[in-house]
């Protein structure tokens, strides 16, 4: 038997971002919440896994300032076995160096595991620090970056794809795994899916339920503030009788700029 | 506890590490300390003194066999018993694919905050400030440190180097404890890639969904060819339909050339994130509704199959 840990963040769902217009400030309280996509891609590799090597669970793991029950059921339906949500409302501010420590101290409540795998990076805040941050804490091996994972026997052995190879690595298990998006595409439930997932099991921490020591969830950065990107773009249509008169129209233009001389 | 002080940075990467000493230089002016490199290999001696010309004061210099290729528990060891050791105020780390993990393990065992790809570094009343795109390039947020030291991860090409010149450093030479690797290289091959660096590329005419197959990037081809450019691709194009590796956009290339020119990409905001540095975007897509034209300087609806071609004879024209 087999144990893999997968590590969710309830992500603030980027395309459905909307902008004050006024202050150019973000709407991030109000905007819809979904499982992190390079999550999903962690998920979806555990259940493949699961598939090849039959006696496997998957558990995974959420440590959020709300209620993210509902994308969890989500996580459920997709094939996790069990979801564990770690929430209090002491979380508000935490970095990835807090986040990491709470995903640790819930691992350790948890127990043995053979594989923590987590997304290269998160959605919304896109850091990509807290996987690798949490193999530290936990003494873990740590491979980054993985688009194939293969097991054998207690040996992890994944392919990474950096700026100029791919690098195949191996490690003993445990180990903790960040995968790319790269690495598979993600299934999406069926109804019978969904069903089923409502039988199956959320287990709600509290910060006091795992000792958490306030003192180590206290933000370590701090963000001043988040406006939206200035776009200052010309925005000139271009267009005419033909393709031809369009292309000669911006041909010049290209020219005319400067950008298009060899 | 003593105070912590001097702007640090460390890559894997020599080519990274040269541009953060060009930022790093103006840090260390502005804070009034002395800016280091760490400089870790076997017989690299010589960049040592060639860290000293292109800016640094001082370079932490080990050198040893076991350190010839970066391996993740070793580097630790090394930068993190320096870090205690010597205690710089700010550490710029090169945000590699390696380097970046190596950061946040970096960060946990010293108990402080990583902020990761910072395009953008302030001084505001003697504190680092690190500016970063955030929200799948949505917006940019602004962040400052509350521990020590403070602690950046720096993408390439977002700083420039300076002009190598004749001045004087220190390099410190050092011995340190090295850790037991806790995880094992046994293959690197490389990437299928086009072979040419896009984030380097002046001009890039890059394709999207629209492209219809895989050999039809000929059309871009052609046009980059008359423009002396490259060839780039979005997203999908590579993760879905598996044709190409790589991709430009947030999650993978962020280029800034001088003329990008997109095909049938529709402009999500992870692909604009990555493109948002260009001097003039031209949008090409059949759809007026496409986002992408929200963000382009030039934009044209039309069916890339027909403009393409035209534009290429134009510009051949025009350009003669």
């Amino acid at each position: 038997m087999k144990r893999i840990i997968v590590c969710l963040k309830q992500a603030v769902d980027v395309s459905q971002l909307k902008v004050d217009p006024k202050t150019s400030q973000l709407l991030t309280a109000s905007a819809p919440r979904k499982i992190s996509d390079f999550d999903k891609n962690a998920l979806e590799e555990a259940i493949r896994i699961k598939e090849k090597l039959s006696q496997v669970e998957i558990l995974t793991v959420t440590a959020s300032a709300e209620d993210a029950k509902p994308v969890l059921r989500e996580a459920l339906a997709i094939g996790a076995d069990k979801a564990y949500l770690i929430s209090d409302p002491s979380f508000q501010n935490v970095d990835t160096s807090g986040t990491a420590y709470i995903l640790t101290e819930a691992v350790k409540k948890i127990g043995e595991f053979d594989l923590i795998l987590c997304g290269e990076a998160s959605l919304d805040s896109f850091s990509g620090l807290v996987g690798s941050r949490l193999a530290e804490l936990l003494k873990l091996p740590l491979i980054t970056s993985v688009r194939k994972i293969t097991l054998q026997d207690n040996t992890v052995i994944a392919e990474r794809t950096l700026e100029d190879v791919y690098e195949t690595v191996k490690a003993k298990m445990p180990a903790l795994i960040t995968v790319t998006r790269e690495i598979n595409q993600p299934r999406i439930p069926s109804l019978m899916m969904i069903m089923k997932a409502s039988k199956k099991e959320i287990v709600t921490w509290t910060a006091t339920d795992l000792g958490i020591q306030q003192e180590k969830i206290d933000a370590k950065i701090e963000v001043v503030e988040v406006l939206a990107p200035k776009i200052e773009r010309k925005k000139i249509m271009i267009t005419g009788e033909n393709k031809e008169e369009i292309a000669e129209k911006l041909a010049k233009a290209l020219i005319q700029e400067g950008v298009a001389g060899r | 506890m003593s105070e912590n002080k001097g702007v640090w940075v460390f890559s894997e990467k020599y080519d990274i590490m040269l541009e953060m000493l060009g930022k790093g230089r103006e840090i260390a002016d502005k804070l009034q300390t002395e800016l280091a490199a760490v400089l870790i290999g076997r017989n690299v001696q010589e960049k040592a003194e060639e860290l000293i010309k292109y800016g640094a004061d001082k370079v932490y210099l080990v050198d040893n066999p076991a350190l010839e290729c970066f391996q993740a528990e070793a580097f630790l060891s090394v930068l993190h018993d320096l870090v205690a050791n010597y205690k710089p105020e700010i550490l710029l780390i090169g945000s590699t694919k390696n380097g970046k993990p190596f950061a946040a393990r970096l960060a946990t065992r010293l108990e402080t905050g990583c902020i990761p790809d910072c395009a953008r570094l302030d001084v505001e009343e003697g504190k680092l400030t690190g500016e970063r795109i955030t929200y799948g390039g949505n917006a940019i947020a602004k962040v400052a440190f509350k521990s020590k030291p403070q602690m950046a991860t720096i993408p390439a090409r977002a700083f420039e180097r300076l002009e190598p010149q004749d001045r004087s450093g220190e390099v410190i030479k050092l011995d340190v404890k090295i850790e037991e690797p806790k995880t094992e290289i046994v293959e690197t091959k490389p990437l299928e890639t086009s072979g040419v660096n896009i984030e380097e590329a002046e001009i890039i005419v890059s394709c999207g969904r629209g492209l219809e197959k895989k050999e039809d990037k000929a059309l871009l081809e052609d046009l980059a060819k008359i423009l002396n450019g490259q060839v780039g691709n979005s997203r999908p194009l590579a993760e879905d339909r598996k044709w190409f590796t790589e991709w430009v956009g947030l999650s993978g290339h962020k280029v800034k050339p001088k003329l990008y020119i997109a095909c049938g990409i529709s402009g999500v905001i992870q692909h604009v994130a990555g493109i948002r540095d260009s001097k003039i975007i031209v949008a090409i897509n059949s759809d007026p509704e496409a986002p992408i034209f929200e963000v382009a300087d030039y934009g044209v609806v039309g069916d890339l199959y027909e403009i393409l071609p035209a534009l290429t004879e134009a510009l051949g024209k025009q350009l003669q």
